[in-house]
């Protein structure tokens, strides 16, 4: 391993092309924990994202006016207004808000940290696009399916999740990947409130070592192929799972 | 929210295996009364009637909230924010030109790396697409930085100094992405006309040129704009990322004006004020684009 991390050595020598993020122990260890932030924020805000896009489609078929009216609000709201904004707003302005707590040093510091606000913010922004992805899908379920439900007896809620619920999800899949490719690339966003995920972490670098050419072209590199491979295990997916005989191909 | 508009086919429904139990995906709302299907065709007059008077609501409560824990000596939250609307405007004006701009020459070399990626050669075709997916995806941020530090603040041929200045690397940063999106929006609407035009046109002896210009084309623009316009609400979104590269639009200006005034009780509404002016800015073209989608979609 030594002998591969002198090589990059040996090449900045020779070259100029500095990728210290591969021979440099202490850069290594920044960025490795840079893409660990990177995946886990990506995973947290998936996995609620897609709790909110459930709960919100299911609201929004709701036999109360005001509570479709309000999930109605929610999504247009969220998904026609800057997700960067959405996040300064969410961070510095309901942040400030916050109560604070005392932290183990006896110090004060906000109950949020700014992690836990990107994933708020970020899962608000991806499920609001969730929603109307559900919606679409549930509509695809023709009422009979549901009369027949409810006609065995089953509750809406019930119906909901042991009937709708699982064609939906099988037609939807091809929309909400699509939305979940787009999460993972939106978490970038999270640079902008000091979040150490992989963007952020290779700023630091690069002002360290000043090898922002090498970086840039590291983080463009790091993240289509993160996006690829996602990309592909989700088309994999989608393809294992597909109704047969239903949408294109 | 990019690849929305990737493939938009008709369902195929083959007689031996379909499902019966499904029904085709439509655009159209399942619980929407007569009464709000009538609306949907006036989005101004719906988009004044619910949303703008709660977004109104919500930061008008929020402003006097805050105003309510100011002391007599300073002057009120409104007051305050209207002193700095001319100069978050102007900002948000910046914003606006600097998606025009973008989606301007998005659109030009998108629509060329879109027919690029339907020719016959297959080096060309298979360039092509992996330009187009190679920035589609890649985040819009990291495009955006890349451009940033990779560009020359100028460039001088001979005698003539062109210079960059920083929004217009912002301009070329974002309409990288917008480029991808819109190759792939093109393709889309080709591949989604049917097989049967292009036979047609081929045994009437037209060559591939015309066939593409006279034929297929024409047929692509209805079905191109609606996904075009969405791409341009999602730019427009997308532009306050210049502001974390430094490029003085709306966001740059509220924190500064944040900075100016020092006052705690201020940040809730000038952020919700900003928030405010894309909404009102993007839900009407949102509107417009659903409209249109139902207008030009076919008839299952």
């Amino acid at each position: 391993m030594d002998a591969f991390f002198d090589w990059f050595r040996w090449l900045y020598d020779e070259t100029g092309i500095n990728l210290t993020f591969i021979y440099d122990a202490f850069d290594r260890a920044r960025l490795v924990n840079g893409f660990w932030t990177t995946i886990w924020l990506s995973a947290v805000c998936l996995v609620l994202s897609v709790i909110i896009g459930v709960v919100g489609a299911w609201l929004q078929g709701s036999r109360l006016k005001w509570t479709r009216r309000i999930v109605q609000g929610y999504i247009q709201f969220f998904r026609n207004t800057p997700p960067l904004v959405q996040l300064y707003f969410f961070y510095f302005a309901l942040g400030s808000l916050m109560p604070k707590v005392q932290n183990d040093w006896g110090g004060y510091e906000p109950m949020l940290g700014n992690f836990a606000w990107a994933v708020i913010s970020l899962s608000f922004f991806a499920g609001s696009f969730n929603v109307e992805i559900f919606r679409s899908g549930i509509e695809a379920v023709p009422t009979s399916t549901i009369e027949a439900a409810e006609s065995l007896g089953y509750t809406r809620l019930k119906a909901y999740i042991h009937i709708v619920l699982p064609l939906a999800f099988r037609v939807c899949l091809p929309a909400l990947n699509n939305n979940l490719v787009n999460l993972v690339k939106t978490t970038t966003l999270a640079f902008a409130i000091a979040v150490p995920e992989m963007l952020y972490v290779s700023s630091q670098i690069w002002s360290d070592n000043v090898n922002v050419r090498e970086m840039m072209t590291f983080l463009l590199i790091a993240y289509v192929g993160l996006v690829g491979v996602l990309v592909w295990a989700m088309n994999r997916w989608e393809r294992a799972i597909k109704i047969p005989g239903y949408g294109s191909q | 929210m990019f690849r929305r508009n990737r493939k938009r086919r008709r369902p195929r429904m083959n007689p031996r295996h379909e499902l019966a139990v499904l029904l085709p995906i439509r655009p159209l709302k399942a619980n929407a009364s007569n009464a709000d299907r009538k609306f949907d065709h006036l989005p101004v007059a719906r988009l004044r009637a619910v949303h703008l008077l709660w977004l109104f609501l919500i930061f008008s409560a929020s402003a006097l909230a805050a105003g309510a824990q100011t002391g007599a000596v300073k002057p009120s939250i409104a007051k305050t924010i209207l002193a700095w609307t001319p100069l978050l405007l102007k900002g948000f004006g910046f914003n606006i030109l600097i998606s025009f701009m973008s989606m301007a020459i998005g659109t030009v070399i998108g629509s060329v790396l879109g027919v690029l990626q339907i020719s016959l050669l297959p080096p060309v075709r298979l360039a092509s697409r992996f330009l187009t997916q190679f920035f589609r995806n890649s985040p819009w941020l990291v495009l955006l930085f890349y451009c940033m530090f990779m560009l020359p603040f100028e460039i001088t041929i001979g005698e003539l100094r062109i210079p960059f200045p920083d929004w217009i690397k912002a301009v070329i940063g974002l309409s990288l992405p917008v480029m991808a999106n819109v190759a792939e929006i093109v393709r889309g609407a080709v591949n989604s006309i049917p097989s049967g035009q292009w036979e047609a046109s081929e045994s009437l002896a037209f060559t591939r040129r015309q066939q593409i210009w006279l034929i297929i084309m024409p047929q692509c623009y209805k079905r191109m704009l609606p996904p075009w316009m969405n791409l341009y609400a999602i730019l427009t979104m997308a532009t306050v990322l210049a502001s974390i590269v430094g490029v003085e639009e709306v966001m740059t200006l509220a924190g500064q004006v944040l900075a100016a005034e020092g006052r705690p009780e201020l940040l809730v509404p000038i952020y919700s004020f900003v928030l405010v002016w894309f909404f009102a800015y993007c839900y009407p073209i949102a509107r417009w684009t659903i409209r249109l989608e139902r207008k030009f979609a076919l008839n299952i």
